[in-house]
């Protein structure tokens, strides 16, 4: 099986965002990026299906390309997974934050070329937070999705997948080809070691244009403006669990 | 312009994210309509057409929408769009699932997770996790939107709204399997008015369970955790509240042994009054509580169950 895998280069998980002082967005400049922290966990379990660890029989996954939509830099993403196990890239180079319909066109335009037998990516980026492009793309291409992945099985022809939904779990049976996009607790990716740092440096990584793909990508949303939220300010220090209760019924909330 | 409104339905009733989504479509429009999807759901049509404020109430039924599987959903939406210029859905893990299909299926951008409606083209979504908000506008003829249930009033009860059937789309190569869901006589954590949540202060699974029970029954509360509390294993996955969890807003939020890092304030921080027992003054969690206890739950807790009497 061949198994595309989607990156997103974003603000590291650990680094507080912090607005613009004009309104445009966030500031990212001289900011820690890295791969969006739910991409890492698919190109993790990409890798396992190719080694067979867990409950993957080896060989499940045969190729893993890695394909990234971003600035130059994003190839550094790329690496990263290829660092993991992955076997090559591809950087559809962009200067623009693209919109998730503009990146489910694109990535549907690459699946066209690739034919992978299944598209692994995380559920959502850290940034933009909207939980579209794997479920995007799969209407795209007409096939099915299982999003929200906590365990995903392949046989038959077909990737059983137990999703984590609101009040608990949801298992599906996905004919392949397939999107399936990934929660938390898929699995905790690894880190690459020194010496398949080295072996990734000599992989390959196409870099190609949007422009190349011929794909309408123009944008939608129009963002007016990003504000930093209204921030609580801390309360009192009560005594004890008494002078609380009290406190919470003067409140009206008890 | 009319608005489409996809109820999230709870066996024979809707859950109270639909009548907020209500709330939400009503400041697009006065036309707002309800999509109730299953198999045998005529009881929850008709819960829905007790929202104050809808039009109608359509049911659409097929053995392939009663898990409201993301193929079968999509094709049917698809198919009502054309008499729709807005369609809303509360931002559930479902909703996520399928809006996005539709949306793509529509050729529109999705908007998710709406914490505000500023015109009919414009809505604040929280971006990085709710770090910062942006005001977009939408140039699409159409809008299909998720609505966060948390930042909007339930409507009202009260309605009588007509209730039509619909053709409901079947089949999709993604099938159903099983489904394992938490039971529990609590209320549910997305709705309920009061939540506990505990942290990794609590040390065990045994430890959390006999703390935070019973103070939750005391109360009528759910039970949330932090994400740390769930990775060392002392609570399932769908008790998380935060950025990777859920994001709550209960009328009380009671933080147990939980410290307050980014990621759980990001799912509780619009709670209308935060209380933080810690034994750690230097905790997070205190610089956004109405009232904090600096102690150790060992002796908060028991003393706060004494206090409710």
């Amino acid at each position: 099986m061949k198994v595309l895998v989607p990156v997103k280069r974003v603000i590291d998980y650990n680094v507080k965002a912090r607005v613009k002082a004009d309104q445009s967005g966030v500031d990212l400049a001289n900011v820690k990026m890295s791969m969006n922290p739910f991409d890492e966990i698919a190109v993790e379990e990409a890798v396992r299906m190719k080694e067979g660890k867990e409950h993957h029989a080896a060989g499940t996954a045969t190729e893993i390309v890695v394909v990234s939509i971003g600035v130059t830099q994003a190839q550094e993403t790329i690496r990263t997974a290829l660092a993991m196990g992955a076997d090559r890239g591809l950087l559809i180079q962009s200067d623009t934050d693209l919109e998730p319909l503009a990146v489910a066109k694109l990535l549907k335009a690459v699946v066209e070329e690739e034919k992978p037998d299944m598209v692994l990516l995380g559920k959502q980026s850290i940034d933009g937070d909207n939980n579209a492009v794997g479920q995007m793309l799969a209407a795209l291409l007409d096939w099915p999705q299982a999003t929200f992945a906590g365990k995903i099985v392949i046989a038959d022809g077909k990737a059983t997948v137990t999703r984590e939904v609101d009040g608990g779990l949801q298992t599906l049976a996905a004919s392949l080809p397939a999107v399936v996009s990934v929660d938390l607790r898929l699995n905790t990716p690894r880190y690459a070691s020194l010496p398949n740092i080295m072996k990734a440096k000599k992989k390959e990584i196409a870099v190609k244009a949007v422009a190349d793909y011929g794909v309408d990508t123009a944008p939608r949303l129009k963002v007016l403006k990003v504000t930093a939220p209204a921030q609580r300010s801390a309360g009192i220090k009560v005594a004890d669990a008494a002078e609380l209760v009290s406190k919470l019924k003067t409140a009206g909330v008890l | 312009m009319a608005v489409l409104v996809i109820a999230d339905r709870d066996g024979d009733a809707v859950r109270d994210t639909t009548h907020k989504t209500v709330t939400a479509a009503l400041k697009l429009s006065g036309d707002v309509d309800i999509l109730v999807i299953g198999q045998g759901s005529k009881a929850a049509a008709d819960a829905a057409a007790k929202i104050a404020g809808v039009r109608k109430v359509l049911l659409a039924e097929s053995a392939g929408l009663g898990h409201q599987l993301a193929e079968a959903v999509a094709a049917t939406v698809v198919d009502l769009a054309a008499g729709y210029d807005a369609i809303l859905s509360p931002a559930t893990t479902d909703g996520k699932n399928f809006m996005p299909r539709i949306a793509a299926k529509l050729d529109v951008a999705p908007i998710s997770d709406i914490m505000e409606v500023v015109s009919a083209d414009t809505f604040v979504r929280p971006i990085y996790a709710g770090n910062a908000l942006e005001t977009i506008q939408s140039g699409d003829a159409k809008k299909i939107i998720t609505v966060r249930p948390t930042s909007f009033d339930a409507a009202a009860e009260g309605g009588s709204a007509p209730v039509e059937t619909t053709a409901g789309a079947d089949g999709g190569k993604a099938a159903f399997v099983s489904e394992e869901m938490v039971k529990s006589d609590r209320p549910e954590l997305g709705a309920a008015k009061i939540v506990v949540s505990g942290g990794r202060a609590l040390g065990s699974a045994e430890e959390f369970l006999a703390v935070m029970d019973p103070l939750a029954d005391r109360l009528g509360a759910a039970v949330g955790a932090s994400r740390a509390a769930v990775d060392a294993g002392y609570a399932p996955n769908d008790y998380q509240v935060g950025q990777t969890g859920k994001v709550v807003a209960p009328a009380l939020y009671i933080a147990i042994g939980i410290s307050g890092a980014i990621q759980h304030l990001a799912g509780m921080k619009d709670s209308k009054i935060i209380v933080a027992i810690n034994k750690d003054a230097d905790a997070p969690i205190f610089q956004v509580a109405d009232y904090g206890i600096v102690g150790d739950y060992k002796t908060v807790v028991p003393e706060l169950m004494t206090a409710l009497g």
